[in-house]
């Protein structure tokens, strides 16, 4: 037998020795709006120095698509959504272990990528240099039925209609006008803030009084229910450092009282 | 049968996208299948597996490449502008741009096969008869070829009606412009309308079902003895 055959035998013969690491890490998957994508991802990161033995995994969708896929068993262990009424939905079917918990408040933004969007209001988008307009869909995003009753309240409904797109979730529709494709969109402010997106064209805060609140609930599901991790991350979400990244991304305070 | 209004209008839309791209795959695609099927040109193996990669390709990168070719900033934004036609993106034409890449491979590969199939031969004895080019094309190459066209049809169509990736990315889920019938499925569905999504659904499954059966159908019959 050759040496270099020798060596390799040794070699395989000292690695089918080698044990198997046994050590338990813990993790869990998180299903969350996607408004929460870079407020998470934050949170998700402090929360991961705090407990660095332990893996968060998030995954970014649309809230009603999230309801559905845990009602037919997805393997989430909390679902963090941009209107409480779905955790709700699912905590009535009996497939949530916490009480539906509010978060933050939701709000909307006039946003664009090509022109200076921090003087923008609704009435403006009667202009017809807007030619496109992104909104999410309304069917089944929560920011899109706020973003249609927002148009609505504001007059400009009939004119904006046959000019808008939809985005799939509140994530697509800023990429919609991220790519210039939509000259204006209306986006969570917890995605407008973000500094890759504030830094072109700006935005401007629509009123709170022109739509109802945007009631930012999460749950444990049912599947976590004896899941310490998913109860340590919930017990986070009120933790000074998570309260802080919530604040920094526009969700903190009560919801508006409606009309004044 | 419980279609309500948007339904029927997302599937005429598809029927009407799903057609233009086929009229217009079968005038582009004929040519570029022959000279495919034909030339002797080096060029010959980097165009066709140019034109096989939207099978192998993620609709995702399509969709993303196709968006942001279309903005304001991209080579095609660039032109639809300058030439005063906005941009593309969220309209019925950019959908047929788009799933044009999107199906050209299977309206081109089996023309190929199909021109490659009738071979030197027939073309040669129609050139001895004094047929000019374009003759020979109609007369001899069609006929000969017209299994090819039929399969190229079929699948091109099919295809386009099948599709949802790039859809979802570029057409902005637009009532009677750009929702067609896999988007408004995924909306039903989304929003937790299962009976609905169900017939939909349904119909497509049978649609596509029967289309590939009389695909096979038409297939000649092999012999293995």
């Amino acid at each position: 037998m050759s040496m270099t055959a020798r060596v390799f035998r040794c070699l395989m013969f000292a690695l089918a020795l080698t044990p198997l690491p046994v050590v338990a890490k813990e993790s869990i998957t998180i299903a969350a709006a996607a408004d929460l994508k870079f407020a998470m991802d934050d949170i998700v990161t402090a929360f991961e120095q705090a407990h660095p033995a332990d893996t968060v995994q998030v995954i970014y969708g649309s809230s009603g698509k999230f309801t559905t896929q845990i009602e037919q068993g997805a393997p989430f262990d909390l679902f963090f959504a941009a209107d409480i009424r779905y955790p709700q939905a699912l905590a009535q079917a009996g497939l949530t272990a916490s009480a539906p918990a509010r978060f933050g408040t939701g709000r909307i933004v006039l946003w664009s990528a090509t022109e200076d969007a921090r003087k923008l209001t609704l009435q403006d988008l009667a202009k017809p240099q807007f030619r496109r307009i992104a909104i999410a869909n309304p069917e089944h995003a929560p920011y899109g039925v706020r973003a249609v009753q927002a148009l609505k309240a504001a007059g400009v409904w009939a004119s904006v209609k046959p000019r808008l797109v939809y985005g799939e979730n509140i994530g697509q529709t800023a990429q919609f006008v991220q790519s210039g494709n939509a000259q204006v969109g209306i986006i969570a402010l917890a995605l407008a803030v973000n500094p890759a997106l504030a830094s072109k064209g700006g935005y401007a805060p629509i009123p709170d009084t022109l739509y109802d609140p945007l009631v930012q609930g999460f749950v444990i599901t049912r599947r976590a229910a004896h899941d310490p991790l998913a109860a340590t991350f919930a017990h986070f979400i009120d933790a000074p450092a998570a309260q802080a990244i919530l604040r920094r991304y526009g969700f903190a305070g009560a919801p508006p009282a409606g009309a004044h | 049968m419980l279609l309500t209004a948007d339904d029927l209008a997302a599937l005429w839309l598809t029927l009407k996208l799903a057609g233009t791209v086929t009229v217009l795959l079968f005038a582009l695609g004929t040519p570029l299948a022959w000279w495919l099927a034909r030339s002797r040109s080096r060029w010959v193996h980097p165009v066709a597996a140019i034109v096989a990669l939207p099978l192998v390709l993620p609709p995702t990168v399509l969709g993303f490449y196709v968006l942001v070719a279309f903005g304001p900033h991209g080579p095609v934004g660039g032109i639809t502008q300058a030439l005063g036609l906005g941009l593309l993106a969220f309209t019925f034409p950019g959908l047929v741009l788009a799933s044009m890449l999107y199906s050209l491979p299977f309206v081109v590969q089996p023309l190929r096969h199909a021109f490659e199939a009738i071979g030197e031969r027939p073309l040669e004895v129609a050139a001895t008869l004094r047929a000019g080019p374009l003759d020979r094309f109609f007369t001899v190459v069609l006929p000969l070829a017209r299994r090819g066209f039929v399969t190229a049809g079929v699948l091109g169509f099919a295809h386009t009606v099948g599709e949802f990736g790039v859809v979802l990315m570029i057409g902005g889920n637009i009532p009677r412009s750009t929702r067609v019938l896999s988007v408004q499925i995924y909306d039903h569905v989304e929003a937790l309308e299962y009976a609905q999504a169900h017939t939909l659904a349904g119909g497509l499954l049978l649609f596509s079902f029967v289309v590939l059966l009389a695909v096979y159908a038409g297939q000649p019959q092999r012999r293995s003895f």
